[in-house]
């Protein structure tokens, strides 16, 4: 097989058996649900439905501000029975609707069913927006705007990421063997949008069922499924856009810069129902996942709900918990509480306990070089975490330190057990602040 | 419940890899070197090894409590660097040689910088160069190998670094032995420090660290890349006062220079292309004292002056980063 990948990165135990053989399973809907409007890159969206109102499933509650920005929907009927702060998986209190669901799961009868072959570019790219579909692979990035490149750009490739690198995590894997159909349809449709011929589904081979299936289902389409070699992170654009094409995004730039487009695959799968059902985006699998989980799953998942109820899906907590994280081991983010909801960039739920947790024992720095040959983007993230720990600006900007993906690579081949993409993070958001200041 | 999870950045998983790990590697991959030098030396070469590598953790531990630091031996850097010191000491070495060696390394090699880490020099080689220096006799007084086996007593000998070097100066010509005694020289039947008698074992050791990926091929195939070609190019215009290349690679401390000294982690560049100048300046700089420089053996100064140079190295040896050629 002609493997491609990228240069750099690791390879973690990929620890997928957890959930890789289970089907999607709808969980059942929570007593409440909680929606905050900030689920996107870009500026929330402002909400536009009172407390005491009755809302249908897929009834827009919040409106987009501004062009990167999207929507957001109603994940089922009910009732709005608050609009308050709510603990979001960003780590604070944040404006959230909280809806009661009455059970009925009614569709909004205004949402309207689509041919895509009747259907312009513009008109796609409308109903894209107005059905509030962002990255879903976890960045979270309107797709509309990856989708409308400014004049003069010209967009030749379109790469479909069903790489799903993040060790744990299977949604992306569940929905490539059972939901083929609907990605095939949803990349079509990006074809059309974008104007376009190639278009490439990148998977590692970790996933050899997967590669089989949408081999044999895109021969027709003339899609094109590219295996490629297990590597952390693969599935971060810019290194899956090197590993299939080649090509380099510039730094500072967009894939959009090198010609290329970047669509996971769940999300194509959620634009083809947009398009065809007339379906926002309410829903999205997550996988449930970790050594602290007694029944690990992958369940489709009305956004809003509580990780505690999906949770009590998966047979509960399998001792204490010790870590929940929302999305994967390399770059998802801890909780502090259960009772967060499940947002459309939760890719899973993650929990790990005290005994799953590596051991920190902080040493210098060896200059073992482990941290630069494993940068997927060739820094020296020793260099810059220095500098960071040293708070000196200026020299971290010069060591490119902007340029980091935070995969998190550094950090988990580094014998000293040194926090270092935690210190480049940090001194990102210094070199950030002082570039607004002046 | 809420109260005890861990909130913190991602990553949430590690390698396990450990700098324990790695010294403990390093050990390991030099035992075979340790067991052959323990088989031609005997009780002698017992008494450095015990010396060095006691001696190194005990100054250690006492540079942290006279430093207030909490102990620092238990990441076994310590204990490596003894063992590394006695490698590089002759048999012969009375004990205080051994003592103050194992002193000069940890007190001025290391823990006078800041401990593991920030070190500029290799330790062991700072002590063997201060040791070479200061004490000439002590520390070129070599024993010929004489395994257990034999039952004689230590018989002084000459390295054949040095006899080849006293020829040359007398008689412009190199020694016979220069190309009839390289089987020997393979094995480790020849006078030497004990470190660098064998090299089947280090050559063995080296592989295990490249195998074990605790150390990449880049410093000792370009070190021993770079001596081999430029002992071949003199060796081919006067082969009659030129030593042959597998004379320079099996002789002295090349082997245990190019996989275990060199390639400290701390002393040499972090960069892949950094580690290749490194290799290369410390091979022709080996070789250039081997043959021009008035010491026989040029390995630990080669290794240190490359240590000297290894922050410029790493500051013109960034990798090209990615996407910023596009840019240009």
């Amino acid at each position: 097989m002609n493997l491609k990948t990228f240069a750099g990165g690791l390879h973690p135990p990929d620890s997928k058996h957890y959930s890789a053989n289970k089907p999607i399973e709808r969980c059942p809907l929570p007593d409440e649900l909680v929606i905050p409007p900030a689920q996107h890159i870009g500026a929330p969206a402002e909400i536009c439905i009172n407390v005491g109102d009755q809302v249908k499933k897929g009834q827009v509650i919040a409106t987009a501000k501004g062009f990167v920005s999207v929507p957001v929907h109603a994940s089922t009927s009910g009732m709005v029975v608050a609009i308050e702060p709510r603990l979001h998986p960003m780590g604070k209190p944040l404006p959230a609707v909280v809806i009661k669901p009455d059970g009925k799961d009614q569709w909004e009868d205004s949402l309207q069913q689509h041919d895509p072959d009747q259907l312009n570019a513009d008109e796609l790219k409308k109903l894209i927006c107005a059905a509030g579909i962002v990255g879903m692979g976890g960045a979270t990035f309107p797709a509309h705007v990856k989708l409308s490149p400014p004049e003069g750009k010209k967009i030749d490739t379109l790469i479909l990421n069903g790489v799903e690198c993040e060790p744990f995590l299977t949604a992306d894997h569940r929905m490539m063997l059972e939901e083929s159909e609907r990605i095939i349809d949803g990349i079509n449709i990006l074809r059309k949008i974008l104007g376009l011929e190639t278009a490439i589904i990148g998977i590692e081979v970790n996933k050899p069922d997967a590669i089989e299936k949408l081999t044999r289902d895109c021969a027709p389409h003339g899609i094109q499924v590219q295996p490629l070699k297990v590597q952390y992170p693969q599935g971060a654009e810019k290194q899956l856009i090197d590993a299939c094409t080649g090509r380099q995004v510039p730094t500072g730039g967009l894939p959009m810069d090198c010609g290329v487009v970047v669509q996971n695959v769940g999300t194509c799968a959620a634009i083809s129902d947009t398009i065809r059902l007339g379906r926002p985006l309410v829903e999205r699998v997550a996988t449930v996942t970790g050594p602290g989980i007694r029944e690990p799953k992958n369940l489709l998942i009305a956004i809003g709900t509580s990780l505690q109820h999906m949770l009590d899906q998966c047979g509960g907590l399998d001792g204490e918990p010790a870590k929940i994280i929302m999305g994967g081991p390399m770059m998802g983010q801890t909780q502090l509480s259960l009772q967060v909801p499940a947002i459309r960039g939760t890719s899973g739920l993650l929990i790990f306990r005290e005994q799953d947790l590596p051991r920190k024992n902080f040493g210098p720095c060896i200059r073992c070089g482990r941290c630069v040959s494993v940068c997927p983007i060739h820094l020296q993230p020793t260099t810059i975490a220095a500098y960071a720990r040293l708070d000196m600006i200026d020299e971290a900007e010069n060591n490119n330190a902007l340029d980091c993906i935070e995969c998190g690579c550094c950090t988990y081949i580094c014998p000293a057990t040194l926090p270092l993409v935690q210190s480049i993070r940090h001194i990102k958001g210094s070199i950030l602040a002082k570039r607004r200041k002046i | 419940m809420d109260n005890q999870l861990y909130l913190s950045s991602s990553p949430h998983i590690h390698s396990g890899e450990t700098t324990e790990r790695i010294m403990r590697l390093v050990i390991y991959a030099l035992l075979p070197a340790v067991l052959v030098s323990l088989y031609f030396f005997g009780l002698p070469a017992l008494k450095v090894l015990l010396i060095c590598t006691l001696g190194c953790v005990v100054c250690e531990a006492l540079a942290n409590k006279l430093l207030k630091q909490e102990l620092t031996i238990k990441d076994g850097s310590g204990a490596l660097t003894g063992i590394l010191l006695a490698l590089n000491l002759p048999a012969s070495s009375p004990w205080w040689l051994a003592l103050l060696g194992s002193a000069i390394a940890i007190f001025i090699g290391k823990m006078i910088y800041g401990g593991l880490g920030y070190n500029p020099f290799n330790p062991a080689l700072v002590a063997r160069v201060v040791l070479l220096i200061s004490f000439p006799v002590q520390m070129t007084r070599w024993t010929a190998p004489a395994p257990l086996t034999t039952g004689i007593d230590a018989v002084t000998a000459a390295t054949p670094l040095g006899e080849m070097k006293m020829a040359v100066m007398l008689t412009g010509k190199l020694p016979e032995t220069a190309n009839s005694g390289l089987l020997d020289y393979f094995t480790g039947n020849m006078g030497g420090c004990l470190g660098e008698v064998s090299s089947i074992a280090l050559l063995l050791g080296g592989l295990l660290l490249i195998y074990k990926k605790v150390i990449t091929w880049h410093i000792p195939v370009s070190f021993i890349g770079t001596t081999l070609l430029v002992s071949t190019i003199f060796w081919l215009a006067d082969p009659g006062k030129y030593a042959n290349p597998l004379f320079h690679l099996l002789t002295g401390g090349l082997l245990l220079g190019a996989f275990f000294m060199a390639t400290d982690m701390v002393t040499s560049p972090i960069t892949y292309k950094g580690m290749l100048i490194f290799g290369c300046g410390c091979g022709l700089l080996t070789i250039l004292i081997r043959l021009f420089g008035g010491y026989p053996e040029g390995v630990s100064f080669a290794i240190l002056l490359m240590n000297a140079v290894t922050p410029l190295i790493d500051r013109s040896c960034r990798p090209k980063i990615y996407g910023l050629a596009e840019k240009a």
